[in-house]
């Protein structure tokens, strides 16, 4: 039992890390242009695909690097000659904008790639147990994404309070309008965070492409968990979004490794109705509800605290 | 009293204008009548069955984005689950022998997508804009999974099926043959729509409007917008429910796909590729993606995302659709200076194409390679013979895209001024819409 709590917690912070690193800069791209990037899952998507062919190319160290700034680069594009163009016509327009984008680069990467999923192996170097708990060989390339991940996390806040760009960042988060009087380029700015933003999810992408399924339809399952992290966390709030990650990093890791249903645990009490169409219900395990778990988050969080947990704003 | 009344009351339309309404609603029921006579093959009929089952869906989609400012990215849920009831309920009805004949099964599920709209939509609506499509996503996602995990009543992956002829008959009429399900399916059409007007004709439309627009207002005046989101919302879930109900006799089949997100991204192309702004728009945009759906993917294996090119450049560049660029002619055509600019359209057509050309070019050259490689490189794509292997294709391919490009942003510009020429002409004349 103790084992499967410290595996678990371990791998939920680790899922829980990964999630933030894309709603990061999902955040801070909706605090700063007003637009929630529905495409943010499919730069996440593109970096998993680009690291792949790059390291096929030149190997996966040089391709933790490329991926991204390519994938960065592309996001840069694509607000400064698609967003930007679009603002015009409101929020609404930017948001169905990024909707046909994600959906445009799905269909990109199947065309590319395949709809079945690509052979992305983690890297020899990397490829063996880090340490055994009690009976379990924990792989290194796990902790290597945990590290990863809190060195980008410890990075981006020093460059959040201590950089000049990142206190215009954070001076824009609140009061955008203020930092343009003040006669800061803004749009430069933002197509700065909107590039940085990507860059950070095809990170993500990259590392962990090799431990999950490097797949066409990974953005399609995971943007909405996204989205969840987003609304639950508080729109536009950066530690918000971070209790939710981890949040829901650790509800869905440890909801996939209890086993338990209803009549598991009222088995002797089994009522006749059980056996009808009520069954489904009566016999799930919380593991196959683990999918679920997120929405079901979402909808609590939304009867309760619509804010969301660390939110301020009502829209 | 009456006084005021007549100062504010619009005054009542001129019997001109009044037959002009209704010969508009004629004419619609003429064209449902006779369209099977002019085209009566089966693939026809399946056609015009699936455009007047989208018409309805885009139709309600459009309470929601066009009338109340909603944007939701799970408008399918109240469609599948409707559908899946109205199965359930041929099956129940078939078996128990039930007196309900099959034309008042859709209403089944309009009750069913109502009262998942009661159920989902308080919690739903209680933000408007950016965070109600992230609730919408997040509650359509909890369903369809929650669909995949309730198998008895959603039965799996493989769905629930039912036989549609079963039921007690009405006229006579078993509902086997194609053709009584477009009579079914264009009745309940014709039914939605000139319910769906009426509802934007009636104080509680005009709410909507105003809750879109300016909510804040709204609340001065005394109304709490989130009722008035919660009502459309209910509305909007009756009517998709009706649709996801006759899709279902239709196919005579129910799937978890119906709830999916792929069905809410459909529902919400063909609403905004048709236009928000007009009542019509959903109509025009439920037919054109209909069919631009069926027959192209008939023509190429990437039609999928020719579509999101198409949907993005919608988005990007005719944000009010296609009955919204159609209406922008409408003061030129008054004004009689519509012909000033078609020399202006004719040119910018031209790179336009070409450059459209080049894109479609590369893609098929990049599909070939990548997903069956090794294949004979001479392929036909559009109705088009040419071969991908040769350097001469790409070259072309770039050509085009970069020399139309740069021809056709000269032609536009030109374009838009002849435009703003004409326009300003047109409103001296005092036609300003």
């Amino acid at each position: 039992m103790l084992e499967l709590v410290v595996i678990s917690t371990l791998n939920g912070i680790l899922f829980g890390m990964l999630l933030f690193l894309m709603a990061s800069g999902l955040t801070v791209i909706f605090s700063m242009l007003g637009v929630l990037n529905f495409a943010h899952a499919s730069f996440y998507m593109l970096g998993a695909f680009f690291g792949f062919q790059i390291s096929r190319w030149v190997g996966f160290w040089p391709a933790l690097f490329i991926a991204p700034l390519l994938a960065g680069a592309l996001g840069a594009a694509v607000e400064r000659f698609g967003l930007r163009r679009v603002h015009r016509n409101g929020h609404v327009a930017e948001l169905l904008f990024t909707f046909g984008l994600a959906f445009a680069i799905e269909e990109v990467v199947q065309m590319i790639w395949g709809k079945s999923p690509v052979d992305f192996r983690i890297p020899p170097s990397l490829d063996f147990p880090a340490f055994r708990i009690f009976s379990t060989n924990y792989p290194a390339y796990k902790m290597f994404m945990l590290l990863v991940s809190i060195a980008i996390f410890v990075g981006l806040l020093i460059v959040l309070k201590k950089s000049r760009v990142g206190l215009i960042v954070q001076a824009a988060l609140t009061h955008p309008h203020m930092v343009a009087h003040l006669g800061h380029n803004v749009e430069r700015v933002f197509m700065l965070v909107f590039g940085v933003g990507t860059a950070l999810a095809a990170v993500a992408g990259v590392i962990a492409g090799p431990a999950l399924v490097t797949q066409s339809n990974m953005a399609a399952l995971l943007g909405p968990i996204l989205f969840v992290v987003v609304v639950v966390g508080g729109l536009g709030s950066l530690p918000g979004a971070f209790v939710a990650s981890l949040l829901i990093g650790l509800v869905q890791t440890f909801a996939v490794s209890m086993n338990g249903s209803l009549a598991g645990a009222f088995g002797p009490l089994s009522p006749d109705y059980a056996q009808s169409w009520l069954s489904d219900i009566w016999g799930v395990t919380v593991a196959q509800i683990a999918p679920i778990m997120p929405y079901v988050l979402l909808v609590l969080i939304l009867i309760f605290r619509p804010m969301g947990l660390l939110g301020t704003r009502e829209t | 009293m009456t006084e005021l009344a007549s100062r504010v009351a619009p005054p009542y339309p001129p019997l001109s204008e009044r037959i002009k309404f209704y010969g508009l609603w004629a004419g619609a029921v003429l064209l449902l009548l006779v369209l099977p006579r002019l085209f009566s093959s089966g693939s026809a009929l399946t056609t015009f069955s699936l455009i007047g089952i989208s018409i309805i869906f885009s139709l309600s989609y459009n309470i929601l984005l066009g009338q109340t400012g909603l944007l939701s990215f799970g408008h399918a849920v109240y469609y599948g689950l409707g559908g899946f009831l109205a199965i359930h309920a041929i099956n129940m009805i078939g078996a128990n022998k039930l007196p309900i004949p099959l034309p008042f099964v859709p209403l089944i599920g309009g009750m069913t997508g109502l009262f998942f709209a009661v159920l989902l939509g308080w919690v739903s609506t209680q933000r408007s804009g950016t965070a109600f499509a992230m609730i919408s996503l997040g509650v359509a996602e909890l369903i369809a999974s929650s669909a995949l995990i309730l198998r008895t009543f959603f039965g799996g992956e493989a769905g629930i099926s039912a036989n549609r002829t079963k039921l007690i008959r009405l006229f006579d009429w078993n509902f086997g043959p194609q053709i009584q399900i477009y009579y079914l399916v264009a009745a309940w059409t014709l039914i939605a729509i000139v319910a769906m007007y009426a509802l934007t004709r009636t104080p509680f439309g005009r709410m909507c409007n105003a809750v879109r627009d300016n909510p804040e207002r709204v609340q001065f005046v005394g109304y709490d917008p989130h009722v008035i989101r919660y009502l459309a919302f209910c509305f909007a879930g009756f009517f998709a429910g009706i649709a996801g109900a006759l899709a279902a006799i239709n196919f005579e089949i129910a799937n978890a796909a119906y709830l999916g997100a792929a069905q809410s991204g459909t529902v919400l192309f063909s609403t905004y590729i048709g236009g928000v702004g007009y009542f019509i728009g959903p109509i025009v945009g439920a037919i054109f993606v209909t069919v631009l759906s069926l027959s192209l993917s008939d023509l190429t294996s990437v039609w999928q995302l020719y579509f999101g090119l198409f949907f993005i450049a919608v988005v990007t560049f005719a944000p009010g659709g296609i009955t919204g660029l159609l209406m922008m002619h409408r003061p030129l055509i008054k004004g009689g200076a519509l012909g000033t600019v078609l020399p202006y359209y004719l040119i910018s057509l031209v790179p336009t194409l070409a450059m459209i050309a080049g894109l479609v070019l590369g893609i098929e050259t990049l599909v070939h390679h990548t997903v069956n490689p090794g294949e004979d490189p001479n392929i036909r794509a559009f109705g088009i013979n040419f071969n991908v292997s040769s350097p001469l294709t790409w070259l072309a391919a770039l050509v085009l895209i970069v020399g139309g490009f740069f021809v056709a942003r000269k032609t536009w510009i030109r374009l838009a001024q002849a435009w703003d020429e004409a326009l300003t002409a047109a409103r001296e004349k005092g036609h300003s819409t």
